[in-house]
């Protein structure tokens, strides 16, 4: 494992959660069979039952009063992994040692029912939580007036916004008292004020030495909380670390992930017409130095290198390569064509340069076109294969950045 | 024994509790939502029914004129067939129903059950009460025997109990059990002696049959149920069939029950994947 924190020796006592080896697999027959009918009529047929493992040899300790994230893209197994440890899924082999009483809701609002009014649904969601009919009674004001919906109270709560329930259901949550509490995506709702509200009890909370355990897309709401992270990637555990740590593996993930699509994409999934005579194999963009890279800063020269393939176009044919630079709401931004170079059939490659582009911060895709030299035959035409961003630091709004000069005239 | 204990325990922990509660109070709450007569018609809707059937079954069809308090006698029999329809039907499909909870919260899964069955219960003592009136008014002559009455409704519920865990852990893999469930429940309605006297049964057939018919725990509810509370002519399981064989229906609604529960609580564990 790689949790030892040096010299501080865990105790049994310090651990809240021991998980050990935790499998997790899910049966998906591929058929569904859930008719007794269709038992009783083929008892002897065996369903094929797709295993997918959600979950694989997962191990990490969290300790007492640690603030533990939970990341990875969707699908990587951190809900399986929350809810096994709520105790809602058994695992497949493994263990789950808890220490301590655990809050047992994964989603906020469990058990709301949008018929029942905001009061009612108070004490519904409260005796899911544990409390009793006085003890909510003890805390109702409390909550009503930190979800600030006083004048809610008797609507039903199918009125309520989106924003107004979560409001309600984390107001209710935060006042379990138990030692862990298990905290789902809940910061993805609700406007700003209410979220520094969600921060400031997240804090107290790991103040008071409750021991929360929070899964996260955000990693900039990890990085602020979490003591330490544990990363999955398709039911895989790839680390128990830091949050810094663990914000460099998350990027990686989701870069090599959009890599793949990319090359994918760049295959087979965007718009292609025209003759198919004379085809555009590769677009990439690079830098000055020739390196391959999509990302560039505002200002730097950007290349876009383009490789082609003769199908059945004759030797020295005369040809044209536009290209169709277009911003985030697809409109153009720049339209250069080689009608001046005077290509012909027997290029291969050509680089396109920008030198000190003026384009202001954003994601820009790329389309290539080549045409016969009169523009009226397409031989081949590729909608945003690929596309490159620009960043930078700039207060100027826009696609592209001028010099400019204001004057006070009076 | 000792799991026998905890369960117990657990089932009357502070958070169960509470829970069981909230869970009976919002179904109550939600059945009578936006009607004008509210809560009224949890004892307007059986009254009604009983006009209907009281107007069928003695000015129609008169199966039971040589059965003292006949029209009682035959309420009885429909508020228990109801009960056990509703308990056992609601039971079948409430933990499928209420997957979403499950999927997002753990707790002991027989609440779902229990709640299910107990908001029937409920229904069944408001419609037992209208029977009672409907019987002291017209003249009813009660013996001592009406203290059975509490025993007898505490055997019917846990035989209904039994059945409901035994059908809602079943439903969560074979969904057609509802519709399976129906049509049985509707061919039980006529091989219990709900609508006719037993008597019927005696005499038209064989005393075999009569005794089959006997042996399951409804009827022997039901006939004890006459018995204790309507007419103590009433013909019960013990006055049809000899001795050892005519405690059956009372092992078997424990039986039924221990089964029910074994059979709930090894399933409950896969139900958050499964509903």
């Amino acid at each position: 494992m790689t949790e030892n924190m040096g010299s501080n020796k865990i105790t049994e006592a310090d651990i809240a959660i021991k998980v050990e080896g935790v499998y997790k697999d899910f049966n998906l027959p591929h058929e569904i069979n859930q008719s007794l009918k269709q038992r009783l009529l083929s008892p002897l047929k065996k369903t094929s039952i797709e295993k997918q493992h959600a979950l694989k040899d997962v191990s990490f300790e969290i300790k007492k009063g640690e603030f533990f994230g939970i990341v990875g893209r969707n699908g990587s197994g951190k809900s399986t992994l929350l809810k096994v440890l709520a105790q809602i899924y058994v695992p497949t082999k493994g263990s789950v040692t808890i220490n301590g009483s655990l809050t047992p809701f994964i989603e906020l609002g469990v058990g709301f029912n949008p018929e029942l009014t905001g009061r009612e649904n108070i004490y519904m969601n409260g005796a899911m939580l544990g409390f009793s009919k006085k003890e909510v009674n003890a805390m109702y004001d409390e909550v009503v007036q930190f979800a600030e919906l006083e004048k809610f109270m008797d609507q039903k709560l199918k009125n309520y916004s989106s924003g107004m329930q979560v409001r309600l259901a984390f107001s209710i949550a935060i006042r379990a008292k138990t030692d862990i509490l298990l905290i789902d995506e809940v910061l993805a709702v609700g406007d700003s004020n209410f979220q520094r509200k969600c921060y400031r009890t997240f804090n107290e909370l790991k103040e008071e030495g409750k021991t929360i355990v929070f899964v996260s897309h955000n990693m900039a709401d990890v990085e602020r909380y979490c003591d330490r992270v544990v990363v999955l990637d398709g039911g895989n555990q790839l680390a128990t670390c830091e949050p810094s740590e663990a914000k460099v593996r998350y990027f990686q993930l989701n870069d090599s992930s959009q890599k793949s699509k990319k090359e994918s994409s760049s295959r087979n999934k965007f718009v292609r017409w025209g003759s198919g005579e004379f085809i555009t194999d590769k677009v990439q963009t690079i830098k000055s130095s020739g390196k391959t890279s999509s990302r560039f800063s505002i200002g730097e020269d950007i290349g876009i290198k383009m490789s082609f393939s003769n199908i059945s176009l004759g030797d020295n044919q005369d040809l044209v390569v536009g290209l169709n630079i277009t911003g985030e709401k697809n409109e153009n931004v720049i339209g250069p064509n080689t009608r001046n170079v005077k290509l012909n059939s027997s290029m291969r490659e050509l680089v396109l340069w920008f030198k000190n582009p003026n384009l202001n911060n954003g994601t820009y895709s790329i389309s290539v076109t080549v045409f016969d030299p009169s523009f009226t035959q397409q031989f081949d035409s590729i909608e945003r294969p690929t596309s490159f961003s620009v960043s930078g630091d700039t207060t100027e709004g826009g696609l592209v950045i001028m010099d400019n000069l204001f004057e006070v005239i009076k | 024994m000792s799991e026998f204990k905890t369960l117990v325990s657990n089932l009357f922990s502070k958070r169960n509790k509470a829970l069981l509660r909230e869970l009976v109070v919002t179904d109550f709450k939600l059945r009578y939502q936006n009607s004008a007569l509210g809560y009224a018609w949890s004892l307007l809707k059986p009254l009604g029914m009983f006009g209907v059937l009281y107007v069928v079954f003695t000015q129609i069809f008169r199966f039971g004129d040589d059965i003292q308090n006949f029209p009682v006698y035959l309420l009885l029999g429909i508020v228990l067939w109801t009960f056990f329809i509703e308990a056992t039907g609601g039971a079948l499909q409430s933990i499928v129903a209420r997957g979403d909870l499950i999927r997002k919260i753990s707790f002991p899964k027989y609440i779902i059950v229990i709640s299910g069955t107990i908001s029937a219960f409920i229904n069944f003592l408001l419609s037992l009460m209208i029977v009672l009136l409907f019987a002291t008014i017209t003249g009813v002559d009660f013996g001592p025997q009406i203290l059975f009455m509490p025993l007898l409704i505490l055997e019917l519920y846990l035989f209904s109990l039994g059945v409901g865990l035994m059908l809602a852990a079943l439903f969560v893999n074979f969904r057609d059990l509802s519709h399976i469930w129906e049509v049985l429940m509707q061919a039980a309605f006529y091989a219990v002696p709900i609508i006719y006297p037993l008597k019927l049964l005696i005499d038209n057939y064989s005393g075999t049959l009569a005794k089959i018919v006997m042996l399951n725990p409804i009827s022997q509810i039901l006939q004890d149920m006459r018995f204790s509370m309507v007419t103590d002519t009433s013909l019960t399981t013990f006055s049809v069939v000899q001795k050892p064989i005519a405690y059956t229906p009372y092992i078997l609604t424990f039986v039924v029950l221990i089964l029910g529960g074994m059979y709930f609580r090894a399933k409950s564990r896969y139900f958050a994947e499964q509903t």
